[in-house]
């Protein structure tokens, strides 16, 4: 089913700001399977030049579509999630995103297109300090396989 | 910050060695774990069989993730990395066996920025198969 073009444009903020732990950034870099101290180990951070523990490039996935994520459920949205498959994604930084930052997130979706049989979704989230820091610009793109049919 | 690469010492078309990454299903349950990501074609065969997928596929966030990790340990610094995109061009199979899947990443210097940045361009494959495609960090060197 082809989504529905009005949602494009829209902007989601989050509710509550996402506190970024040691123990969460730990986790994550034990699950893509790297071994860095400076994922782990505050001293190996600081002596790195950080403030302390230094997230992953890829670590603003776990809630920079917390917000978005609602959009994406509604039911006039007219997405099937279970077919649905990452197209592209990117992160952008002005600083990296370290433990004890606490972040909060808007997300438009800024575009919806046709690809073939597929429909293309892409989010732009931009994540700053709950003190109005920017700190990343995240921009995903999601493909509902045969959305287009 | 202490990258430990010279941005005077590095020249465009300059080549990062290729690096093999397992991909086992266990990695999968972890990552999903770990993201929040826990769509089931990623760890459940049944169902993505039955959504036309050929078996359980890897997040393509979990391959973004290897080539991150490719180019943090190339630079020596995991916030060196000021810009890092992606288009998951094909996916990653991972069977249910001891052997599960490889992802290979290589790179290459392609641009010289100012500020000491450069641009790396990845190439990743999964067996023959390009997994990435547009797959670039721009990197803050020493």
């Amino acid at each position: 089913m082809a989504l529905n073009r009005d949602f494009v444009g829209r902007t989601y903020a989050s509710k509550s700001s996402y506190e970024v732990s040691r123990v969460k950034i730990r986790e994550f870099a034990a699950a893509i399977g790297d071994g860095n101290p400076i994922y782990r180990d505050r001293d190996a951070a600081q002596a790195a030049g950080h403030p302390d523990v230094v997230a992953p490039p890829t670590f603003p996935i776990v809630f920079s579509l917390q917000s978005g994520g609602e959009a994406l459920a509604d039911p006039d949205l007219g997405l099937n999630l279970a077919m649905v498959v990452h197209g592209e994604q990117r992160f952008e930084y002005v600083r990296p995103i370290y433990a004890g930052d606490e972040l909060v997130t808007s997300s438009t979706i800024t575009d919806i297109r046709s690809a073939g049989r597929n429909e293309l979704l892409t989010v732009r989230s931009d994540i700053a300090t709950v003190a109005g820091e920017p700190v990343c610009t995240t921009y995903n793109t999601i493909v509902e396989r045969g959305g287009a049919a | 910050m202490t990258a430990t690469v010279k941005y005077d010492e590095i020249e465009v078309g300059y080549e990062i060695p290729a690096i093999g990454y397992d991909v086992r299903r266990l990695n999968l349950v972890m990552y999903a774990g770990a993201s929040g990501d826990f769509n089931q074609i990623h760890w459940n065969e049944r169902f993505a069989k039955a959504v036309g997928l050929p078996d359980v596929i890897a997040h393509g966030m979990y391959t973004m993730a290897q080539g991150g990790r490719f180019v943090t340990d190339w630079v020596g610094d995991p916030g060196a990395v000021v810009d890092f995109g992606v288009r998951f061009s094909s996916m990653v199979v991972v069977p249910d066996d001891d052997e599960g899947a490889t992802i290979t990443i290589s790179g290459v210097v392609e641009q010289k920025l100012p500020d000491k940045r450069v641009v790396v361009a990845l190439t990743a494959r999964a067996g023959d198969t390009r997994v990435l495609s547009k797959a670039r960090a721009v990197v803050q060197l020493a």
